[in-house]
């Protein structure tokens, strides 16, 4: 028996329930949909198997539907495999051989392997934990480093202040210049 | 032991040339037949196919085993034939079931491209071949993207999951694109599915 493409139509889309003294709504027609092509190819779980047996006790279209999936693939199996030609690999082996060899850009050397960055990372972590690290050796002490002893304070106020320099003459720079520098002698 | 061809194509990453040619040898008679099917052209079939080898090749130093092999090979596989389908939209590619290919380029053999004749009545070759056909003109009559999930469910036997991510499709949309399909199919077949399904 063979269901038309548009009578099929029409009853997937109607939801046809089973009803009977002490069952109810198995599963409408238009479940089976999703689920038909793997019933056939034994894909679905158990619990959906069962919900589908129990459907197709009670109807004889999806049972048709089921039978004639079936003989679609078996149709399909028909099919001879055929065999590339002898000259593939040889076609593939020439497609191959023809790239380029890959090459490597300068900027590939910028990218850190990843044990480069591990061991880069486990470094700077390193460096982190050492230098916060409080200093546990109390021998030496801020009393026993050497002091610097007559520091020349003259060496630093020998320096003339920038707000004298920017009040120095402005009609020649380069006698300013002479002029400032024999004039900070005078200011000592 | 057989490696998987996760491991092979680890191992032509690094640059192991003999896994390579293991999976050349793996998968160009799946790869052919299932380009064969979607384009109906042997030629380009294997110009095609030749080249999602050569994509496999390509990008051997990225590769990363995140999904199945197969998956990977069929998806690239996929998307060449529904570029090459939309390339040749309006030209005819049918070939005739008669028309001689060259078996082998290297001695320049020529045969049928269906294999010998097998039977000695030739009347019942004849139905066999119009059964055949039949077959195939209606697999060609479905639209790419169900024609293509018909033959990796039916012929490479991937699962759903692996289907789906192929064709770039939730799962729910491809058992419902499977379904519309086979009953697609299963109209076009008629006269064979009633007599099968007896």
């Amino acid at each position: 028996m063979k269901m038309p493409a548009s009578e099929g139509r029409r009853y997937m889309a109607r939801a046809v329930k089973h009803e009977g003294p002490r069952r109810k709504v198995v599963m409408s027609c238009g479940r089976m949909e999703t689920r038909i092509l793997a019933y056939v190819d034994g894909r679905l779980k158990e619990s959906e198997r069962g919900e589908m047996e129990k459907h197709l006790v009670g109807c004889a279209a999806c049972r048709v539907r089921v039978n004639e999936f079936r003989a679609v693939g078996d149709l399909l199996d028909e099919l001879p495999v055929i065999e590339p030609s002898g000259a593939f690999n040889a076609r593939v082996h020439a497609l191959v051989a023809a790239e380029p060899e890959k090459r490597r850009s300068w900027l590939a050397w910028l990218a850190p392997s990843p044990r480069i960055a591990f061991v880069a990372s486990m470094l700077l972590v390193a460096t982190v934990w050492l230098g916060s690290r409080p200093v546990e050796n109390p021998a030496i002490a801020e009393t026993d480093l050497p002091v610097v002893e007559n520091v020349d304070y003259d060496v630093i106020s020998n320096f003339a202040p920038l707000s004298d320099l920017s009040q120095a003459p402005d009609d020649d720079s380069s006698d300013s210049d002479a002029t400032s520098q024999q004039q900070q002698p005078q200011q000592m | 032991m057989t490696r998987s061809d996760v491991q092979l194509m680890l191992d032509v990453k690094a640059g192991d040339a003999q896994s390579f040619e293991l999976l050349l040898q793996r998968y160009r008679t799946p790869l052919v037949n299932f380009l064969y099917r979607m384009v109906r052209n042997r030629e380009q079939a294997e110009d095609l196919a030749q080249e999602v080898f050569l994509r496999v090749y390509r990008a051997r130093e990225d590769y990363e085993p995140s999904a199945k092999f197969t998956t990977w090979l069929f998806r690239i596989a996929t998307n060449l034939a529904l570029n090459s389908l939309r390339d040749h939209r309006y030209q005819k590619l049918e070939t005739s079931m008669d028309a001689p290919i060259v078996a082998d380029a290297e001695d320049g053999d020529e045969r049928p491209m269906e294999i010998a004749d097998e039977h000695p009545d030739i009347e019942q070759h004849l139905v066999e071949e119009a059964r055949k056909n039949m077959i195939r003109h209606a697999i060609e009559k479905l639209p790419e993207k169900q024609r293509a999930a018909v033959l990796l469910h039916k012929y490479q036997e991937l699962d759903y999951a692996e289907i789906s991510k192929v064709l770039q499709c939730s799962e729910s949309a491809l058992k419902s694109l499977l379904f519309r399909a086979y009953e697609t199919l299963r109209v076009e077949l008629a006269p064979l599915v009633a007599s099968a399904a007896k």
